[in-house]
């Protein structure tokens, strides 16, 4: 694929002409998707899809577009002569743009990924063995992934990855289910059967009748998964420069009002220890590591190229959305192990779901528990949770109400597949929070 | 193209009980001018096919961008090696299925053609906006952004169906962002719910041209507005929330892959059961909700849906009671629950799932003053901001960009960050007074999320202004 990509990007920058300048983005992946549903196979099939942009600059003035490949060199040599020349018309009749900034240091680059997936009908068998006489329900993805960049100044840059994700649940029943996900680029039978073997030892905490507890305040636990996406709605604008300077960021009050996190937070975005390409479509390179809060207080943001431009600002090879591709948070002090002791008495919550803001400029985001919550007294899980409604600041729950954040991380692969599947990546601890408001 | 490719399905369409080619040819283009300046325009061309096989009560797919011999056969062989790989395995014996076979074309709406409007032209229309936006030192971001897609697809089968549709979307939006030290608030066109197919004639149709303004307005006087009140309250609900009220609380859960449990592991489930249908109170003797293909110009009428199952209008709740749920072909035989043809895929490279396509809230008989004048204490919520449900489609909790209090049968004060919560079904019993046509709007939304893997789909609704009784409303910090 690598040398597909160099040919073709190679055969574009040839027919570059005079002081045009041209950036190729390419995306590609070969997948698996096999979807289950009680234990049985819902939709299996694979997908081949490549897809080319190209960005024809001249001056200020610039025309882009993005094209599927069909992966034949005679082919997409042709789409990719009939979109240049679609961009050489068309850039006449677009206007300058003042926020056009593309990098022009050459920085190559290449990140290539060993193939060492399991054969994918032995990942079948497997998972079908493993749901043999539970209801599990999920998708097992998996294949290469393939992102390149190329500009007329000289810049290679390649990544390739060949992983898998199987995303599932077991259910006892209605909504009553532990979730699990095994990701990785080889499979081992031993670490998957462990992943299985706990799912069914929780499962069966789900048996006994739920506890449903009134609206209210509560101490609860946020498991890594739980946690990931509670901070992880905080990358939709809040630590984007753009969202930080048009005052659409849902942290405005720490830009705004000197509001601040617990000192045991710290977040960034780690490049270094992520799966994510580490460049980007003006081919500018990620730092290893942006830091976004350090100890309750907001640092850094991300910077795409059109923002530094526009703010003035140097680029962090942030894409156009501006939010985190390898969210990472530090963990605290308490050993996992620990944690139902630390706990004593309340909620014990795997997964949050369905998050949103309540009210953006306080930071109020409300959202769901998911899957295996429990309650929990004296240490001890007692009783399964009927799904609970929470409403809450993360100026309480990343501040004053954070009691702890476990010594140990998970690392979290996104299992996400829309258009394409996601390389970004969650490293999170677990938390003990005081006082998590529940409102239905 | 579509003959050269109808020849090579034929040659590498492999013996089996049943197989299909799906192609998608799909061009986008985005034109956007945020702070009176234009912005790069996003174009896109995506271009793919996907060949399902069914073959001894297995099912499979391949789908590739490679539409030439070699990249139709690999999508053949991958597909048959899955179909032989699941059969036995497979949640349903797909031998059960009796594919329609049908020979026809469609073609959506499209007065002005999206290409005979020069880019210059959108950028003066979109300039001419995003000036209209800036009225106040206070607004702090504005967006003036037409989105237009061009979709084509054909349908083959191996029994010798064949069905082309041909559509034209256009998503237009507007957006003032305001802000004063800790508070910004923003309002837009109706979120992105002014989507519907046609052309640039829609630019006229939807209000593009005047609504600026009043978007810039409201967003600045959000900014001194008291947070709204909390409390039990009536709640009147505007068209451009009460298609998200619809969407979340009665369309996903009447999904019927929801029903059988294959969603549990990402979009979830449903509190709704099959023994339900027929029977169930879901709302009070106004709500009638329909699967409604029938309105050219709503986002998501079709002919066929990705099966070639023909749409057509059905009720799914009739005065209140639940009828029929949303699921296709496959989904009907494997629940035996009656569905609609709302099979569907985002895209070539993703297979169909249930979707909702057009549902409707069918209007009722007040006007909206009717509907003010008749509360004594309420509250009038505009345009979606913020939606959240539980993974059985129970607990909402939704907020809104703009609302105003009714006091004594009288709309008065502007409040900000306007939510309410509830529970679905209680909600939609509590429905005490639907709007008639004069209040009914077409809209929609173009970011649906459901799927494994995962696909964004293009939904429509259509809705009058509708009003609640007793409802658990709230504000901000």
């Amino acid at each position: 694929m690598q040398q597909y990509f160099s040919d073709l990007a190679d055969y574009v920058m040839r027919n570059v002409r005079g002081d045009e300048v041209v950036l190729v983005t390419f995306d590609a992946e070969q997948s698996d998707f096999v979807r289950f549903s009680r234990s049985t196979v819902r939709q299996a099939g694979s997908v081949s899809q490549r897809y080319l942009w190209l960005d024809l600059i001249r001056g200020q003035r610039h025309a882009s577009s993005y094209t599927a490949l069909a992966g034949d060199a005679a082919t997409d040599r042709k789409r990719a002569d009939a979109l240049i020349g679609e961009l050489r018309e068309r850039l006449p009749h677009v206007p300058e743009d003042p926020y056009l900034l593309y990098s022009t240091e050459v920085r190559s680059t290449e990140r290539s990924g060993d193939n060492r997936l399991p054969d994918r009908d032995a990942a079948l068998d497997a998972i079908m063995q493993a749901g043999d006489g539970r209801d599990l329900v999920g998708i097992y993805a998996q294949g290469g992934i393939f992102s390149g960049f190329a500009n007329s100044l000289g810049q290679r840059n390649w990544f390739s990855s060949y992983s898998f994700n199987f995303d599932w649940s077991f259910y006892h029943r209605d909504d009553k289910a532990v979730k699990t996900s095994y990701a990785g680029f080889s499979w081992d039978s031993a670490q998957f059967a462990r992943k299985v073997q706990t799912a069914a030892e929780q499962l069966s905490i789900l048996a006994r009748p739920a506890k449903t507890v009134q609206p209210g305040q509560y101490r609860v636990y946020l498991a890594p998964a739980a946690l990931s996406e509670f901070v992880g709605l905080l990358g939709w604008g809040g630590f984007s420069i753009k969202a930080h300077r048009t005052k659409s960021t849902p942290l405005l009050r720490m830009i705004e009002a000197n509001a601040l996190l617990s000192p045991m937070v710290t977040i960034r975005e780690n490049t270094r220890d992520g799966i994510a390409p580490n460049f980007e479509s003006a081919g500018f390179i990620k730092p290893d590591a942006v830091v976004l809060i350090e100890n309750g207080r907001s640092r850094e943001t991300l910077v795409s190229p059109r923002s530094a431009r526009e703010y003035g600002v140097q680029p962090n090879g942030a894409s156009g959305g501006e939010s985190p591709d390898s969210l990472d948070m530090d963990g605290g002090d308490v050993p996992h192990d620990d944690i139902l002791k630390r706990l004593d008495t309340g909620m014990f919550i795997n997964q949050l779901w369905y998050l949103n803001f309540s009210d953006r400029p306080a930071c109020r985001i409300t959202g769901m528990t998911r899957f295996a919550s429990f309650w929990v007294e004296n240490g001890r899980i007692e009783a399964p949770l009927a799904v609970m409604r929470f409403d809450e600041t993360s100026y309480r729950v990343l501040g004053d109400n954070l009691l702890c954040l476990t010594r140990e991380r998970d690392f979290m692969p996104d299992p996400h597949t829309y258009e394409a599947r996601s390389t970004s990546s969650a490293r999170m601890p677990g938390a003990i929070v005081d006082k998590f408001m529940f409102t239905l | 193209m579509l003959e050269t490719l109808e020849s090579l399905f034929r040659q590498v369409m492999p013996r089996v009980d049943f197989c299909s080619l799906r192609f998608v040819n799909e061009r986008q283009e985005q034109v956007r001018v945020r702070q009176n300046i234009p912005q790069p325009v996003q174009r896109a061309t995506d271009v793919g096919a996907m060949i399902t096989v069914m073959h001894g009560g297995g099912l499979g797919y391949g789908a590739t961008s490679e539409l030439n011999a070699s990249g139709l056969r690999w999508a053949a062989e991958q597909a048959l090696h899955w179909a032989e790989r699941t059969a036995g395995r497979a949640v349903f014996d797909f031998r059960k299925i009796s594919p329609p076979l049908i020979h026809d074309e469609y073609a959506g709406p499209e007065e002005i053609p999206w290409d005979t409007v020069p880019l210059e032209d959108k950028f003066d229309l979109l300039n001419a906006e995003s000036k209209r936006l800036k009225t106040d030192d206070r607004i702090v971001d504005w967006d003036a952004a037409l989105w237009h897609v061009e979709k084509e697809t054909l349908y083959l089968t191996s029994a010798g169906g064949r069905i082309f549709q041909r559509f034209s979307y256009m998503i237009p939006f507007l957006r003032a962002t305001a802000n004063q030290k800790a508070i910004t608030q923003t309002r837009t066109l109706g979120g992105r719910g002014y989507c519907r197919q046609g052309g640039m004639e829609l630019i006229d149709n939807v209000g593009f041209r005047t609504a600026a303004p009043q978007i810039a307005a409201d967003a600045v006087a959000l900014l001194s507005a008291p947070n709204c009140p909390t409390g039990k309250m009536d709640l009147v609900i505007a068209p451009d929330q009460a298609i998200l009220q619809v969407h979340e609380s009665i369309g996903h859960p009447l999904e019927l892959d929801r029903i059988l449990g294959d969603e549990r592991n990402y979009a979830g489930t449903s509190f709704v059961k099959p023994e339900m249908f027929g029977t169930y109170r879901y709302g009070s003797d106004l709500l009638n909700i329909t699967y409604d293909p029938t309105r050219p110009e709503q986002f998501s009428s079709f002919a066929y849906d990705d099966d070639g199952l023909k749409a057509e209008k059905q009720y799914l709740i009739e005065k209140g009671i639940l009828r029929r749920g949303l699921g296709g072909l496959s989904s009907q035989l494997r629940s035996g629950i009656p569905g609609v043809a709302n099979s569907r895929a985002s895209s070539w490279n993703r297979p169909p799932i249930d979707r909702m396509a057009n549902l409707n809230l069918e209007p009722g008989d007040k006007s909206f003053d009717e509907i003010i004048s008749a509360i004594r204490s309420g509250i009038y919520m505009k345009t979606n901001s913020s939606w959240s449900i539980d993974d059985s489609r129970n607990k909402f909790q939704f907020g809104c960009e703009w609302a105003q209090l009714i006091e004594d049968g009288k709309l008065t004060t502007v409040v900000r960050n306007p939510n309410y919560r509830g529970i679905s079904a209680t909600f939609w019993r509590s429905l005490k007074m639907v709007g008639n046509d004069s209040t009914f709007e077409v809209l929609g939304t173009p970011n649906c999320g459901k799927g494994e893997p995962n696909q964004i789909m293009r939904v429509g609704h259509a809705t009058p202004v509708c009003a609640f009784e007793g409802v658990d409303v709230f504000g901000g910090e």
